[in-house]
This record gives structure tokens, sequence and C-alpha cells, in this order.
């Protein structure tokens, strides 16, 4: 197997905290792979290190054997690494139409065109409506994006990052309040994602991380503390330890 | 083509919603125009009418569009009134179409350059910076006074006629068509940006900087864009107040007229490229009125509208004029068949 995406000893300290402690994790070609650990655990950081968010204290990132470190987000975007975020993070005054318009041609390059009015490009709408049909949002696309229904808002959250056409796709908590009857949809469209892209999953829920993932890697007070294939680590006294652990905490 | 499905012909139609022409604004342009024969004897205020809707567009375009908050718009304005006046006044460039062009390229240039000053902070440190250019262009202008006559202004600027035919009378009847079709022109190019990809790309800087990183948008290469576009269009609308009255002063650049540029978009409404031509009429209408009612205490008036305007908010007095555009919506032929 390809390593699309490593990390050599990343670290991130905010002030005094270390936020992400010496992290070196590789992720593979085309692999299912959930990143899990107790709250605080620096999981989100990780991703905002991984994304160009937040610049690291030390260490480097690889993507594609590019040495992406220093690399703005946007570039990032470019290169094949595409986000979703743990709270919403949408263009509210936007449609979902047009926020999939903008996503997609901006994948394709002319996101930045000034002097063609915006879906007039050929093959353009079909893609568009690929993708909102993929994930439901037929009945709202032109909807205003502010007043649509928190399901609908995680689908779109989900849609557009689907739409960058990424080569690696980081889920931040894809689910997270999500209520169960809508939960499906959004399981079955990430279950539903080309099998060459590589999908990273951080995730609470720990049957949709045994369902979705072939392996786990296991953060802890922001360091890698294990990782395996996901029947290994489900089977680790440690890991079990840890989540009690903070289960009797919460 | 291939097959499209319905709802590719349903996506198609939506994202063109922004670029149709709505009934209304042929309704407005119409009256704008046919008041060149309707209101002959207004041209002067009218032509002062249209420079300051070009000025409150171009703010729109970084505020409404962009959400970039300034109180130094001014600056642009200033630099293309004084340019459109040295150029006059030197014999660079004499035809005034082509100088208002050279005005609006200027300007241009200074927004490039300061907009870089933009791209950080939150809106508090935009306004001081926008505030601060301002105020550093005007001394300068004050400084230099042999090149910009200082504090008694430009003087002895002659305009030749405009496109070599139609010369500035004093009654102001070309000088009005001209700014006028000067606004026009841009509007429709505004309006055409607007509609692109760019332009939408711009409402979702606005709305979510962080997200639009993470699809991909380089935000600050389109912040700066946006930027220098909006001091082109400013420094038209003060190039056209230079050629129009043949005369620049260091008021040009004066907070006062950043300040009520903004009154002037708050009042017309951000975001839909109008407000600021609305926001003209109604601020120099009122104006105009309130000052033959009350010379010293004009502004009172306007600060009152203000406050209600605000106070009461603008969605809730739209409400008023909704069976107006219900029947604008009505005699839209177009917008049959696209009830969602």
């Amino acid at each position: 197997m390809t390593v699309v995406l490593q990390t050599t000893h990343l670290v991130k300290q905010f002030g005094g905290l270390t936020a992400t402690d010496d992290v070196s994790i590789q992720f593979e070609a085309g692999a299912r792979h959930a990143l899990i650990g107790p709250n605080g655990a620096g999981k989100t950081t990780l991703i905002n290190l991984l994304t160009g968010m937040l610049k690291p204290t030390s260490g480097r990132i690889v993507l594609n054997g590019v040495d992406i470190t220093d690399a703005s987000p946007q570039k990032r975007v470019r290169l094949g690494m595409v986000r979703t975020f743990q709270i919403n993070q949408l263009f509210p005054d936007l449609t979902p139409l047009e926020t999939i318009g903008l996503a997609i041609s901006e994948s394709r390059g002319d996101g930045a065109d000034f002097w063609r009015v915006a879906g007039t490009k050929p093959g353009l709408n079909q893609e568009i409506a690929d993708i909102i049909d993929r994930f439901r949002l037929a009945d709202v696309m032109n909807t205003r994006t502010s007043i649509l229904p928190y399901g609908k808002q995680r689908l779109l959250e989900i849609a557009v990052a689907i739409a960058c056409r990424p080569k690696v796709l980081l889920l931040d908590e894809p689910a997270a309040g999500v209520p169960d009857e809508e939960r499906h949809e959004i399981l079955s469209s990430i279950a539903a994602l080309p099998k060459d892209v590589t999908v990273v999953l951080i995730e609470h829920d720990m049957d949709i991380v045994f369902s979705f993932s072939e392996k786990i890697s296991v953060l802890v007070n922001g360091g890698l503390f294990t990782e395996g294939p996901a029947a290994e680590v489900a089977r680790d006294p440690r890991v079990k330890a840890v989540y009690l652990g903070e289960s009797l905490d919460a | 083509m291939s097959e499209q499905t319905p709802t590719a012909k349903r996506a198609a139609q939506g994202i063109l919603a922004r670029a149709r022409w709505h009934p209304l604004e042929f309704v407005f342009w119409i009256v704008a125009f046919s008041v060149i024969w309707l209101l002959p004897n207004k041209h002067l205020i009218l032509t002062e009418i249209a420079w300051l809707a070009l000025f409150a567009l171009s703010l729109d375009l970084i505020l409404g569009y962009a959400g970039i908050l300034s109180l130094g718009h001014a600056a642009f304005f200033g630099v293309g009134s004084y340019a459109a006046a040295l150029l006059a006044k030197h014999g660079i460039i004499t035809e005034p179409v082509l100088a208002l062009i050279a005005a609006g390229l200027i300007a241009a240039v200074v927004g490039f350059a300061t907009s870089f000053l933009m791209l950080r902070g939150a809106d508090l440190t935009r306004l001081m910076v926008s505030l601060g250019i301002a105020l550093v262009l005007r001394e300068l202008a004050n400084k230099f006074s042999e090149l910009t006559g200082g504090a008694d202004g430009l003087q002895g600027v002659t305009m030749e006629p405009i496109l070599g035919r139609f010369r500035f009378d004093m009654f102001g009847h070309n000088g009005f068509i001209y700014s006028l079709v000067v606004l026009f022109v841009l509007f429709l190019i505004a309006r055409r940006l607007m509609a692109s990809p760019f332009g939408l790309s711009l409402l979702a800087v606005k709305d979510n900087p962080l997200r639009s990183r993470a699809i991909g948008i380089s935000v600050d290469a389109r912040l700066v864009a946006i930027y220098t576009i909006a001091a082109f269009y400013a420094g038209v609308g003060g190039g056209l107040l230079a050629q129009t009255t043949a005369f620049s002063s260091l008021d040009v650049f004066s907070f006062d007229r950043s300040a009520d540029l903004l009154l002037v978009l708050i009042i017309g409404g951000t975001g839909y490229l109008y407000g600021g031509l609305i926001g003209a009429v109604i601020f120099k209408v009122m104006q105009d009125y309130l000052a033959q009612l009350t010379p010293q205490y004009w502004p009172f008036w306007i600060g009152l509208v203000l406050v209600i305007l605000v106070m009461v908010g603008r969605d809730r007095m739209l409400r008023w004029t909704e069976p107006v555009r219900a029947l604008a919506n009505r005699l839209d032929w177009r917008a049959k068949g696209q009830a969602s």
C-alpha cells in the first residue's frame, strides 16, 4: 500500500499546553482510517494541522510526496486534501446549489472566472446535480442555507467537501448532532464514497467507527497511543481503559 | 449534449436566478434615463446623485459583497478627483472619457497597494486602517499644495468636450447625461461581475472565510481583487465630480464624505447593487429638501431617519413594499415554473 498522507514528529503547542505531541502517523491510499480518543485528545487539532488551519510548532506533513507543512489551506485543497467540520461551516446566504457549484468550480480551476455568468459552464450543472441527488438535497437546493433543517445542513457540510473532489477526505464527526433517523443518510453517503478516496474519520460513536473503519489510530493527550487493524484495537484492553476512564469522568 | 437529469435542469435554472433581470430593474433604469427629459432644470443635483450613486456602488462592492467595512472610502474618491482635475488642467489627457478611465485606474493602483493592509484583522481594525489611509492622503494633498492647490483647491481646470463633441454646459445637461451613462455602464459591469463565480465566491468569503479556504478559494486574492475594483469605481466617481465641476478640493478626502457614504449605503441597503443608487437618491433629495426647510438642522433629520431605519429594520420596512414586488413578480414572465 502506498502512503498518501503522513506526518513526522508533528508537535503543536498552545503556550504551555501541548495539543499535539510528537505524532508520526501514516494514511494509506484508499484507506478507511478512524482517529479516536477521549475528549481533548487532540483529534481536531490534528485535523487543523493537516489542513493548514493551524501551523505546527515543529514536524513535517507530506501529501502525495509533496511537503505541505507551510502550504496555505487552499493550496492543500487543490492538492486533494479536503475536510469537513465538526460544527457546520457553511455559507448562510448562499443556496446549497450555489455552494456546491462554487466548490466544483473551484476544483475545476474556474472559480475565479469573473466575466462568465455562474452556471453557464457546460457539464457543470450535471455535476452539481449528481452531488445534490446523491445527498438528497434536490428539494431544498434553491433554499437559503441559513434556513435549512439541521440534518440537511449536515448533509450539505459533507456534500461540499465531496464537491471539491478530494483524494484525501477528513471527516470531523460527520454525524455529530444528527438525530438517529437522519443518521443513516449521512452514513450511507460516506459508505458510498469512491474506493480510491482515502477517508479519515474522527468519531465518538463506536458503532460508526467499527462499521466503517479498517484501521484505527488512538490519540490520548495529544500523542499517538496505539494503532492497528480495527478488530485488534477493539480488543485492546488499554484502549478500553482509556475510554472507560473517560466515560466514568463524563 | 448528453441527456440531463431533472435535477440538472432545475439546477441550471436555479443557479441563474441571481443573474436574471427583475422587471423592477428595467423600471428603475427607464425612470433614471427619463429624468433627462422630465427634470431638465434639476440636472445639477441629479449629477451629484449620479456620482454619489457610483461612489456608493463602489462601497457596496466591498461591504455588501465582501464584508469589508470601510470608513475611508473617500481616499479613492479623492485620488480619482484630483487625478481627473490634474489631467485636465495640465492637458495630459484632455478627452474626458479617457481621463476618467485614467483617474479610475490611478485610484485602482492606490486601492491595490492599500488592499494588503485591509486583509488582516476584524471590522474595527479595517475601519481604523481605512480611516487612517484617507487622513494620510488628505494631508499629502494639503502638503503638496503646489500640485494640488492645497486648502484653496485646484483652480483653473478647463474641460474639453466629451468625446470631442459634447461640451460641459453651465446648466449641467451634458454633464448629467455623461454621469448617468458612466454610472449605467459601470453598474452593468458590476452586475456581471457579481453574477460570476468570482462574485459568488465573494459572498462565500463574506459569509465564512474559514470554509472558503477549506473549499480551495484564495480568500486574500479575492479581497485584493474586489478592493482594487471598488477603488476604480470610487476613483471614477471622484473623477466625475471633478470633471462636472471643473474643480477639486481637499474635502474630497474628508472623513464626512466617507461617513456620509456609509449612511447612503445603509439607507439603500447592501448586497444587491441597487442599495447605493437608491440610497444616493434618497440622501440627496432629503438633503436638498430639508436644507431648504431648515438650513442648519438638516443633518438632524438624516440622523433621525438612520435611527429609525436601524431600529425598525429594513426587512420590516420592505414588507410594506410587498404588494409592489408581488405585482412585479406576477409580471415577470420568465419567473413562471420557477416557484422553488
